[in-house]
């Protein structure tokens, strides 16, 4: 019944969503929002290959086990989640500090 | 192992109906004769003073930082304590050195007076 | 994997998380976003332990649910001088921007028709938390101490960044 592209469906749609929102929004804490969910979708799809895919996949001695690489993979990708929400958002709070502004259309210094 | 799960899917059902249900019957059940007195906003009793919505300082966001990247950390500590009797003296190693680096962006964080309340 | 129930926890939970994934993009309030962010994050969660993931499931409560979720609102809170309903508008680009998602979507949904994946065995293994710690600190070493660089490199940064003065 449900199967491995029943998750990477999932994960598809959530990424164009994602991708949508990221951008769509005039605001720079929802764009960061927006790209939040977009590393979600690639974090379920981790999850679903290293739960359904045969250990043949990845039939190397350097490699861990198939169905453990995916969540280890996880496990990085929500950790620089994490570390770039911490420094997009610091950036965020200083543009809003020097402009007054968190709106990407007013904040257009280099744009030509 | 998946089906214990199903419990917390009762409780879910159950926690989101009991918060719902009473705001459901209270929609339906209550009487709506607004005027000036009752629509105006209070706090304990008495009136506001100044604007609800107000600018939080920056030292909020600095805590909440080091909050962020502290919990990250247990992330790996996490397996590595319960793998840690298969693993031996290297991934102590290896751990001393990852939370060596932390400390040291605590020690930063401290050394530059963000975790200061001013 | 072949459980009914299984099934059915699997469409209500995408059906959740899709809702409050176009929530998100779609709600005016960055407020009601943000919200809604935190029940996306948390259906990902049910998404993990279908897949036999706890560990993983855990680790997105207690970081994207809880931490991540922490940073953005009060980054909502420290920019927001109003609580204003078009805090969250779309920019002059939504257009296009909807062809491109349309388009990313379709090339995405057209490869996963095309492709064979090679499933099976696998399926029977259950990580545990002990297997992940064991791969985690095997095979993938150095990730894991770069991984202790750029998180102090972020907070150093991030420190700097944000400070007042």
């Amino acid at each position: 019944m449900l199967s491995l592209n029943h998750f990477l469906l999932l994960g598809a749609v959530l990424f164009s969503i994602g991708l949508y929102g990221a951008l769509s929004r005039r605001n720079a804490v929802a764009i960061l929002m927006c790209i939040e969910l977009m590393f979600n979708a690639v974090n379920i799809t981790l999850v679903a290959f290293a739960r359904f895919l045969a250990p043949a996949a990845t039939a190397s001695q350097s490699l861990a086990p198939v169905s453990t690489v995916g969540q280890v993979f996880t496990i990085f990708v929500i950790t620089v989640a994490a570390a770039e929400a911490a420094v997009g958002l610091a950036i965020v709070l200083a543009i809003y500090r020097t402009r007054r502004t968190i709106s990407v259309e007013d904040v257009d210094l280099m744009k030509w | 192992m998946l089906t214990a799960y199903g419990y917390i899917a009762i409780f879910l059902v159950i926690a989101i109906g009991f918060g719902i249900v009473p705001l459901i019957i209270s929609l339906r059940e209550r009487q709506t004769r607004p005027d000036p007195v009752k629509l105006s906003t209070y706090e304990c009793g008495v009136e506001t003073i100044g604007p609800t919505w107000v600018q939080f300082r920056v030292g909020f966001y600095l805590y909440a930082l080091v909050f962020v990247i502290f919990d990250v950390e247990t992330v790996f500590l996490y397996p590595w304590a319960v793998a840690y009797g298969k693993l031996g003296l290297y991934a102590l190693v290896e751990m001393f050195v990852f939370v060596l680096l932390l400390a040291v962006g605590l020690a930063y964080a401290w050394r530059k007076r963000a975790l200061v309340w001013k | 994997m072949n459980d009914p129930i299984i099934a059915i926890a699997f469409f209500v939970l995408a059906a959740v998380l899709l809702i409050s994934a176009l929530a998100v993009v779609m709600l005016r309030n960055i407020v009601h976003s943000a919200l809604f962010l935190a029940l996306a994050f948390v259906s990902v969660a049910g998404f993990y332990i279908l897949l036999n993931a706890e560990f993983l499931a855990a680790v997105q409560i207690l970081i994207y649910a809880g931490a991540v979720m922490i940073l953005l609102l009060f980054a909502i809170m420290l920019t927001q001088r109003a609580n204003t309903p078009m805090s969250n508008v779309s920019n002059s680009q939504a257009g296009l921007a909807a062809i491109v998602a349309a388009a990313v979507f379709v090339v995405l949904a057209f490869v996963l028709s095309k492709t064979s994946w090679l499933t099976g065995a696998a399926a029977v293994t259950q990580p545990n938390t002990e297997v992940l710690g064991k791969a985690l600190f095997d095979y993938y070493v150095l990730p894991f101490e770069i991984a202790s660089v750029l998180l102090l490199v972020a907070m150093i940064g991030a420190i700097v960044i944000a400070r007042e003065d």
